[in-house]
């Protein structure tokens, strides 16, 4: 399981290119960093007020003025930068961040993406991904396929949704999808799955791109 | 000039059951929490809270309830208009038990409508939760063929704010991650309290050390200290 995670961080890492300014959800999102092609640097923006986003201080050298979204103790860069929650949001919302990449419950053909609420379990909160996903010019959904079987990518989503029509490409350990206004392109094919394998874990229809490729682990 | 020093019990005197207080902080970072534990003890009820988060509680920091965890642990809060409250399972548990009532919205609109209360606007547009729950009742409008939320303003009696280092009369910045919603809420509420680390006297410091209006700020109370891992 850890390594299809990390096969999916790899590819999602290649998405960028030096410079790229991104904002990076918890888990599975969060090791596309370390996965960045040589020469690439991207610019992390932290949405509860900084861009320079760096990894966990060592123990004993915490600064308690700089968490992350999740309350962590974390570093900064040195062209980093800290502004109020009104300008970090005004930074998503106005398209200063290039990709966001993030996991998801479901997506649908259309775009749509539900990942922030269940119906009758714990309500934990939108936090900024209604933001985030709606203000980031590209959003890359980095998920495994099937929730343990369990079809994920839809023809609709069936939980409340995050926002409509957002989503531009779904990465998976099966293939690399691209949402159009005709529907889920599946552009590479992991070699250890037929195409037969990718349509029966997905819960709609798959168009298969003329240039389908193999998805490269490295 | 006028003098805004009051200690925190003076501070927060005027804090009366059933008020809007707004409390700055992202989890407990830039949270004022001299203020939290003044107001704690002054043990006012039935209170609406509109912060970021439920801040965190003594599970999750090893020590202390932190920030806005103080006040639901002291059962203070009716009502809490935030943006993530996972972090805390107390609101989880006020929500399913009928004790508090949760108004979640997305942390960017939530911080656009207490600006623009702060800005004197009649509110904001947004494309944020548009086709989503959030929007439920909302108006919306379309803008260049693209679909916006009218998100109203969001205001309180009172603000408890943080600062790293403030003057005087008021002029303050937040170090680092302690801004997130400090300088908004500074600008939206009746009554604005300061929580210092540093209180300089006016002139003390380069006028450029400050971010935010002094003018906005009504009380200010020295000694609140760093975070303690």
């Amino acid at each position: 399981m850890a390594d299809l995670k990390m096969r999916i961080a790899k590819r999602a890492a290649k998405e960028f290119k030096d410079g790229d300014i991104a904002n990076l959800g918890i888990g599975l999102p969060t090791m596309v960093a370390n996965c960045l092609p040589e020469g690439v640097t991207i610019v992390l923006h932290s949405e509860n007020g900084f861009t320079g986003l760096l990894g966990a201080p060592e123990k004993g050298h915490e600064d308690v003025d700089v968490i992350n979204s999740g309350g962590a103790y974390v570093t900064y860069a040195p062209y980093g930068n800290f502004f109020g929650s009104e300008e970090s949001f005004s930074i998503i919302r106005g398209g200063h961040v290039d990709a966001t990449v993030l996991g998801a419950m479901e997506v649908d053909e259309k775009g749509n993406i539900a990942n922030w609420i269940i119906p009758g379990k714990m309500v934990a909160g939108m936090g900024g991904a209604m933001d985030l996903v709606v203000g980031a010019r590209k959003v890359i959904v980095a998920m495994l396929h099937t929730q343990k079987g369990a079809h994920k990518i839809l023809k609709e989503c069936t939980l409340p949704l995050t926002a409509v029509g957002v989503v531009d490409m779904i990465i998976t350990e099966m293939g690399v999808m691209e949402v159009t206004p005709e529907g889920i392109v599946l552009t590479e094919l992991h070699p250890d799955y037929s195409l037969d394998d990718i349509k029966a874990a997905t819960g709609c229809e798959l168009i298969i791109s003329p240039n389908l490729k193999p998805m490269e682990e490295e | 000039m006028i003098n805004k020093m009051r200690t925190a019990q003076e501070a927060v005197a005027g804090i009366q059951d059933g008020m809007t207080v707004m409390v700055g902080g992202f989890l407990g970072t830039g949270t004022p929490e001299i203020l939290i534990d003044a107001l704690v003890e002054k043990g006012v009820k039935h209170l609406t809270v509109i912060a970021n988060d439920g801040g965190l509680p003594a599970s999750v920091t090893g020590t202390t309830d932190r920030g806005v965890a103080k006040l639901l642990s002291a059962g203070m809060i009716d009502h809490i208009i935030a943006s993530h409250v996972g972090m805390n399972p107390i609101i989880g548990k006020g929500m399913n038990d009928g004790t508090l009532k949760c108004t979640l919205v997305p942390q960017g609109s939530l911080a656009e409508k207490i600006r623009a209360a702060g800005a004197g606007l009649g509110g904001v547009l947004t494309p944020t939760g548009v086709g989503t729950i959030i929007a439920d009742g909302k108006e919306t409008l379309t803008i260049d063929g693209r679909e916006y939320l009218l998100e109203l303003p969001l205001r309180a009696d009172f603000a408890l704010c943080r600062a790293s280092i403030c003057d005087k009369f008021g002029n303050f910045s937040c170090y680092k991650a302690t801004k997130n919603f400090n300088h908004v809420m500074a600008m939206a509420a009746d009554t604005v309290i300061l929580g210092a680390e540093k209180v300089v006297e006016i002139g003390e410091v380069d006028v450029d050390t400050f971010t935010t209006a002094g003018v906005y700020v009504n009380y200010i109370v020295g000694g609140e200290q760093p975070w303690q891992i």
